[in-house]
C-alpha cells in the first residue's frame, strides 16, 4: 500500500512542474509589453525602461527567467497585482476561504441531495419515481449554472423576496473574520441573527453550484448500484431472507462506493469552475469573482498565480483522494 | 473420411458462429433501430433537426434583423403579460431588440460554434491519442503528461486564461473550449488504441507491410470510433454550455452578436424589472444541451454493447 502511495506522490511532481511551466510561458503569451502595462499611462525612458526591465530580470534568458520563476515559487512569491499592488499569495488566501466554504456547502448540499436520489432511483428501477429522479438529474446536468442562478434569483429574492441578492451577510452585521468562514464567524460573534443572515446568503449559490454536482452523483450512484445489484452475492443476501432495503443499501452500496468517491473527487475541479460564474452573479467575494476580475483588467500576475493555485489545490485535492482509494480498496491495499 | 467429416462439421458451425456473431454486431440499422426505441434520444434529435432547420432559415423564420433596434419598444415584455405588444413575441431586450428574433439567429452562432468545437477537438484530439496509444513509451509518457495537466485545470478557467492571451471574441473562445476538450478525446482514443494494437488483424496487417499511417487510420481507427462518437455528442453540449459561460462572462460573442450566453451577460443589471430578459436565453441554452445530452445516452447505449445486454 506504501508502495502505491509514494508512486502517486511522485506522479503528482511532473504535473506540479508541468503547471508551473505552463503558467509561466502564460506570462510571455499575453499580449502587451508587461513594463509598459505597468507603466500605464506614464511615459518611460529608454534608461527607465532599461531598469525596470532588469530588475525584473526581463532581460535574461527565458531559462533563467524560469529558474527565478520557480524560486519565487517556492519562497510563497507569485508577484503582486498590477491594480492593486498586493501581493498575489495575500490576496488570495484572504479570498480564498469564501470560495472554499461556498464549494464545501456545495458538495454537501450536492452528496446530500444525489446520493439518496440515485439510491431511490436504484431501488424504483423502471418505475414512474425512477424515471423523475433521472429526468430531474439529467435537466441538472444539462443546466447552464449562470442561468440558473440569475433564476433562482429571480424568484427567490426578487420574485418572493426571501433571500438577499448578494454577498455574504447583511451590511448591518459586523463580526470578526477569526476563520474567514462566514457561518463559522457568526456563530463564533455568538449573534444568531448573524447566523440567520449568513445562511439566507448561502443558501441560493450553494444550490446554483451544487447543482450540476448533485445531478452527476444521482447518475453515477444510480448506475452504480445496479451494476452491482446483479451479482451473485446479492441474490444470495436476497435468498437469505434478508430485507430488500438493507440488501441495497448493507450489502450493495458497501461495493457500489468506489466509483460513486471518484466521481465526487472529481467534482472539486467542477466547483471550482462553477465557482467562477455562481460568484459573479452572486457578487460572493471569492477567487472566482477575482481571477475574471483580472481577466477584464489584464492584471496578469494575478491570472498567472491564481490559476497556479487552484490548480496546486485541485492537483493536492486529488493526490489526497487518490490516497484514501488506495486504503479503502482492498484490492490496492496489498 | 472421419477426419474430414469432422472438418465439414467444424466449417458448418464456424458458418454458424460466425452468422450469429454477424446479427449481433452493432451495424449501422442495428443503431438506428435501438435509437429509435429511445424515446428520450427521439426527443432528442428531433429538438436538434428543429434547431438546425432554424438555423438555416433563420432570415425567413425570424421577425425582424437580430440587431434591429426599436427605440419606441425598449424592455417590451413579451405578447402575453399585460403591457405587451403582439410585435414582440418574446418582448425586447434592454435597446430595443426583438429578443425572438435574437434567439433564432442565435442558433445559428451556437450550433457552429459548438460544431467547430468538438471537430477541432476531435481531429487533434484523436490523432494525437492514436500516436499515443500505437507509439507508447517516451511519446506516450510525454503526451499524456501534457494531457494531465491540462486536465488539472478547471475547463472553464482554462478556457479564460486562453481566452485572455488570444483576446475576447466568438473564434477565440471557440479555440479556447476546443483546447480544452482536446484531453476527452485523446485519453479514449489512446485507451482503445492500446487495446486495439495487439489484435491479430493488425498484427496480419503489419506482417502484410501496411505502413503505420494505414495501420492508425485504415485499421485502427474504425475500432476504435464508438467512444468517439459518444463523447462527440457529449463534447458539443459541454461546448455549448461553456461557450455560453465565456459569453455571459463577456469574454466570448461581442455585442452585437446575437449569442446565447452573450444575450445574459447583461441581464443582471436588468432582472428586476425585464424577467424576460433572462429567462428565455436560458431556456433555450438548457433544451438544446438537454436534447444533446439525451440523444447522447441514447446513442451510448446503442452503441456499447455492456449497457445493450
Amino acid at each position: 500500500m506504501l508502495h502505491n502511495i509514494i508512486k502517486r506522490i511522485l506522479y503528482v511532481i511532473p504535473i506540479i512542474f508541468g503547471i508551473t511551466l505552463l503558467v509561466f510561458s502564460l506570462g510571455h503569451l499575453l499580449p502587451g509589453d508587461p513594463i509598459q502595462i505597468m507603466a500605464g499611462t506614464h511615459h518611460l525612458s529608454k534608461a527607465q525602461y532599461a531598469e525596470v526591465a532588469r530588475n525584473l530580470h526581463l532581460d535574461k534568458p527565458l531559462w533563467y527567467q524560469y529558474f527565478l520563476y520557480v524560486k519565487d515559487l517556492l519562497h510563497g512569491n507569485l508577484g503582486y497585482s498590477l491594480v492593486t499592488h498586493i501581493p498575489v499569495t495575500k490576496e488570495f488566501f484572504e479570498l480564498f476561504p469564501a470560495t472554499l466554504e461556498l464549494s464545501l456547502y456545495a458538495l454537501i448540499f450536492a452528496i446530500a441531495v444525489g446520493l439518496p436520489a440515485g439510491i431511490f432511483a436504484a431501488i424504483k428501477r423502471g418505475k414512474f419515481s425512477d424515471y423523475s429522479v433521472m429526468t430531474i438529474s439529467l435537466t441538472g446536468y444539462s443546466m447552464p449554472i449562470f442561468w440558473w442562478g440569475l433564476l433562482l434569483m429571480l424568484l427567490f429574492s426578487i420574485t418572493l423576496g426571501l433571500t438577499p441578492v448578494s454577498g455574504r451577510i447583511a451590511t448591518s452585521f459586523w463580526i470578526d473574520h477569526t476563520t474567514g468562514f462566514a457561518l463559522i464567524d457568526a456563530f463564533l460573534s455568538g449573534d444568531m441573527q448573524a447566523v440567520v443572515s449568513v445562511l439566507k446568503h448561502l443558501i441560493l449559490p450553494t444550490i446554483a453550484l451544487g447543482t450540476i454536482p448533485m445531478a452527476i452523483i444521482a447518475r453515477m450512484t444510480r448506475s452504480s448500484l445496479l451494476e452491482v445489484i446483479q451479482a451473485d452475492y446479492i441474490l444470495v443476501a436476497k435468498a437469505k431472507g434478508l430485507s430488500y432495503y438493507r440488501v441495497v443499501l448493507v450489502h450493495a452500496l458497501r461495493n457500489a462506493w468506489i466509483p460513486i468517491i471518484t466521481i465526487i473527487g472529481l467534482q472539486v475541479s467542477s466547483l471550482f469552475a462553477g465557482a467562477v460564474l455562481t460568484e459573479t452573479i452572486f457578487s460572493w467575494p471569492g477567487i472566482g469573482k477575482w481571477i475574471i476580475h483580472s481577466v477584464m483588467r489584464r492584471d496578469y500576475p494575478v491570472i498567472q498565480g491564481g490559476i497556479l493555485l487552484i490548480a496546486l489545490n485541485i492537483i493536492l485535492v486529488n493526490l489526497f483522494i487518490d490516497i484514501l482509494y488506495t486504503i479503502a480498496n482492498p484490492k490496492l491495499r496489498k | 473420411m472421419n477426419t474430414t467429416q469432422s472438418i465439414q462439421v467444424d466449417t458448418v458451425n464456424a458458418v454458424v458462429i460466425e452468422e450469429t456473431n454477424f446479427k449481433e454486431r452493432s451495424t449501422f440499422s442495428d443503431i438506428i433501430y435501438s435509437l429509435r426505441s429511445n424515446k428520450g434520444a427521439v426527443i432528442g434529435i428531433s429538438f436538434l433537426l428543429l434547431l438546425v432547420i432554424v438555423a438555416l432559415f433563420a432570415p425567413l423564420l425570424s421577425p425582424y434583423s437580430p440587431i434591429a433596434q426599436f427605440k419606441d419598444a425598449i424592455l417590451s415584455p413579451p405578447a402575453w403579460q399585460a403591457k405587451g405588444s403582439i410585435h414582440f413575441l418574446l418582448g425586447t431586450d434592454d435597446i430595443g431588440r426583438d429578443i425572438l428574433s435574437r434567439l433564432i439567429y442565435g442558433t445559428r452562432f451556437s450550433l457552429l460554434i459548438g460544431l467547430g468545437c468538438v471537430l477541432l477537438a476531435s481531429i487533434t484530439g484523436t490523432l494525437l491519442g492514436l500516436i499515443s496509444g500505437y507509439a507508447g513509451k517516451t511519446t506516450d509518457y510525454v503526451l499524456m503528461r501534457i494531457i494531465d495537466i491540462i486536465m488539472a485545470l478547471p475547463s472553464l478557467l482554462l478556457a479564460m486564461a486562453i481566452v485572455a492571451i488570444l483576446g475576447p471574441g466568438l473564434v477565440n473562445a471557440m479555440i479556447a473550449i476546443a483546447i480544452v476538450q482536446i484531453p476527452a478525446f485523446v485519453r479514449l482514443t489512446r485507451a482503445s488504441t492500446m487495446e486495439e494494437k495487439n489484435k491479430e488483424y493488425v498484427t496480419a496487417s503489419l506482417l502484410m507491410g501496411a505502413s503505420w499511417p494505414r495501420i492508425l487510420f485504415i485499421t485502427i481507427l474504425p475500432n476504435c470510433l464508438s467512444p468517439l462518437i459518444i463523447q462527440l455528442t457529449l463534447g458539443f453540449s459541454n461546448a455549448l454550455l461553456d461557450v455560453a459561460a465565456l459569453g455571459f462572462l463577456g469574454l466570448g460573442a461581442q455585442p452585437p452578436t446575437p449569442e446565447w450566453g452573450s444575450m445574459l451577460s447583461n441581464a443582471l443589471q436588468f432582472i428586476q424589472e425585464a424577467w424576460w430578459i433572462v429567462t428565455f436565453p436560458g431556456l433555450v441554452i438548457l433544451l438544446t444541451v438537454l436534447a444533446l445530452n439525451l440523444f447522447g445516452d441514447g446513442l451510448r447505449d446503442a452503441l456499447d454493447p455492456k449497457i445493450k445486454k
